[in-house]
């Protein structure tokens, strides 16, 4: 079975996270990057699956030239390879856009299934796996908190808000992973070393066949017309218990009118 | 005036507040048009009470075999032959899927979690954790938004909606992939989370499973939802369905009580837009009182039994 993983690095979600002033885009030179936290759980199942089943796992990221550093971290938990679209033109790409230059690059790779985090910590989208899934012409399982695969037939298990719903389709497909799907494994030195060396494939928006207007700001779906810092919250009255300090609670509720 | 269309999203066999709040944000911008696709029919008298003129109904029994297809395919079809000034869709993980399916289908842009969307078009969204706020527009396409729950407060307008049946055919690639199974768990008679206007939610300081009883107690007398953060959920004290932040449920309800839980940036996500925050917790540099309206520093094993003898004893 051959897997691709999509990869994202985003901003680092403990730091602090801003836009640019110029044309309203993500910063993401300033900020410090990390591999989406997300995807890390994606790679730990498609390793799990490997392992079980036999095949590889590469992991595909569009990014700018520095996202090559998140594919290295996550070769360094086991993964075979990885492939990096990096184009000047990609800059500011909507989901849209975005969509469009993976599932072009899924169609050269042609994976057995395509693995891939529910959700990315910047924009919190939840839009990229279905708009690939639907590019491709192929299911999506998204949310997923257990998989099982069999042959060709893929069963999901996804949290709801009523409770939980099981979901099947059949390979290829696209499954989206919820961070209660693994644990997944820190890298051993061995790993780590064993990254260094393995192959990262640069592909560029020609190789694809993707004219430059279609993406990046020139292309995008969306845009920013303005944002603004808001203002924080200020810290408002603070009490410490010295034996009254649940009835002090109470008594704010009640003059909030919440009791 | 234009039609809007807004998605209808049932749970528990009625029309979820986001919807409603969806309808109230449609208003003023066109002519409110629900769509409501393998719905319950009663359904409809609430959408009129809401202000939707017209009601869209797509039920046959097997959409409900399917995930977000058929919505994507009764909305596609709406779209190009109703020319609506916006499509509205409230915001669950299922609603974005929806509005990423049919933003690929239509070529069409798309934006995710909005606050508002004014009548020119341009969305007001809250992002990186609370800290800046977007104004946005859709530049392809109709005005394609997901509404954030508890973003603006549900008001009626009531009308007698037009009841408009919509036939739909699913493709192969819909019927892709297929629901062999929907489990209800019990949640007993707390609202839902990202509805409530209270939420009391207890961190890693709540200590175990059992000790929860004390946030559900206190949810309890305040009518509200029961929260936890991550650690909690982590350590098994709580279910993870119930986790609030970056990687749980955005709630902004009218209070929010956070117990034993250190304010982490990351469950600041998800409540930081909260109306007023009360945090107990014994730790004094403890981030989450850089944003509580009121904060206890202390044992919540004392603070929180005695709130609730106190809240008992004014309810008499
Ligand atoms: C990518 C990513 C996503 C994440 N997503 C989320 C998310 O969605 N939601 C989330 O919550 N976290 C999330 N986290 C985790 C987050 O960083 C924190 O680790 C987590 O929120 C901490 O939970 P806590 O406050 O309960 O625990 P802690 O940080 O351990 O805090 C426990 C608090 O309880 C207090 N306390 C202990 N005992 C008592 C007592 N008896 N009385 C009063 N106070 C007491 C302590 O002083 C302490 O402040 C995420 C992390 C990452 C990296
Ligand atoms: N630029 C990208 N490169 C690779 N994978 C991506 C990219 N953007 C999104 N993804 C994948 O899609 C998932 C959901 O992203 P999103 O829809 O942006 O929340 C992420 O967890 C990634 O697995």
């Amino acid at each position: 079975m051959n897997i691709v993983v999509l990869v994202k690095q985003v901003p680092d979600s403990s730091a602090e996270r801003t836009l640019r002033s110029d044309d309203n885009t993500v910063d993401r030179e300033s900020a410090s990057n990390v591999i989406n936290e997300m995807d890390e759980y994606a790679i730990e199942e498609a390793l799990k699956l490997t392992e079980a089943h036999g095949g590889t796992v590469t992991l595909l990221s569009m990014g700018p030239e520095r996202a090559t550093e998140a594919i290295r971290k996550g070769l360094q938990m086991g993964p075979d390879s990885g492939v990096h679209v990096v184009d000047d033109a990609l800059a500011g790409s909507c989901a849209l856009a975005t969509s469009k230059v993976l599932a072009a690059a899924l169609r050269t790779l042609s994976p057995d299934l395509i693995l891939c985090g529910a959700e990315a910590t910047d924009a919190r989208g939840q839009v990229v796996p279905q708009m690939v899934a639907e590019r491709l012409g192929v299911a999506a399982l998204t949310g997923t908190r257990k998989l099982t695969v069999d042959g060709t037939s893929l069963t999901a298990e996804r949290q709801t808000e009523a409770g939980y719903e099981v979901i099947s389709a059949s390979t290829p497909a696209v499954v989206s992973v919820w961070d209660t799907i693994n644990e997944p494994r820190f890298p051993s030195f061995k790993g780590i070393m064993a990254a260094k060396k393995k192959p990262i494939q640069t592909v560029t928006l020609a190789d694809l066949g993707i004219a430059a207007d279609e993406v990046g700001v020139a292309g995008a779906s969306t845009a920013v017309v303005e944002h603004s810092k808001r203002p924080p919250r200020a810290a408002g009255t603070r009490v410490e218990d010295s034996g009254q300090g649940g009835q002090a609670l109470v008594e704010f509720l009640s003059s909030e009118k919440f009791v | 005036m234009a039609e809007v269309l807004v998605l209808v999203k049932v749970a528990d066999g009625k029309v979820n507040k986001a919807t409603l709040e969806a309808l109230t944000i449609a208003r003023a911008l066109g002519e409110p048009a629900a769509v409501a696709v393998g719905a319950p029919a009663d359904v409809v008298d609430t959408l009129g009470e809401y202000g939707a003129t017209k009601v869209y109904v797509a039920d046959a029994p097997e959409l409900n075999d399917y995930l977000v297809a058929p919505a994507v395919t009764v909305l596609e079809q709406l779209v190009r032959e109703a020319s609506p000034a916006a499509v509205l869709i409230p915001s669950t993980q299922e609603g974005k899927e929806i509005a990423g399916r049919l933003a690929v289908r239509l070529d069409n842009g798309v934006l995710i979690d909005v606050n508002d969307l004014a009548a020119d078009g341009t969305a007001t969204q809250v992002v990186f954790a609370g800290s800046a706020i977007v104004k946005s527009k859709v530049t392809r396409g109709v005005p394609l938004v997901t509404v954030r729950p508890s973003s603006v407060t549900p008001t009626t307008a009531p009308v007698t909606p037009a009841v408009v049946p919509v036939a739909v055919t699913l493709s192969d690639v819909d019927k892709a992939a297929r629901v062999v199974e929907r489990v209800v768990e019990a949640k007993g008679a707390r609202p839902e989370l990202t509805e409530a206007s209270v939420v009391v939610s207890g961190g890693r300081g709540i200590g175990s499973a059992d000790n929860f009883k004390l946030v559900e107690e206190l949810a309890d007398l305040l009518g509200g939802a029961v929260g936890a953060s991550r650690a909690a959920t982590d350590s098994g004290f709580y279910p993870h369905q119930f986790q609030v932040g970056q990687t749980g449920k955005t709630v902004s309800p009218q209070l929010y009580i956070a117990l034993g839980i250190s304010g982490a940036i990351q469950h600041r996500a998800g409540m930081q837009t909260s109306k007023t925050i009360v945090a107990v917790n014994k730790d004094p540099e403890a981030p989450i009182f850089e944003l509580a309206d009121f904060g206890v520093v202390g044992n919540l094993f004392d603070v929180v039994p005695q709130a609730a003898e106190e809240i008992r004893r004014r309810k008499g």
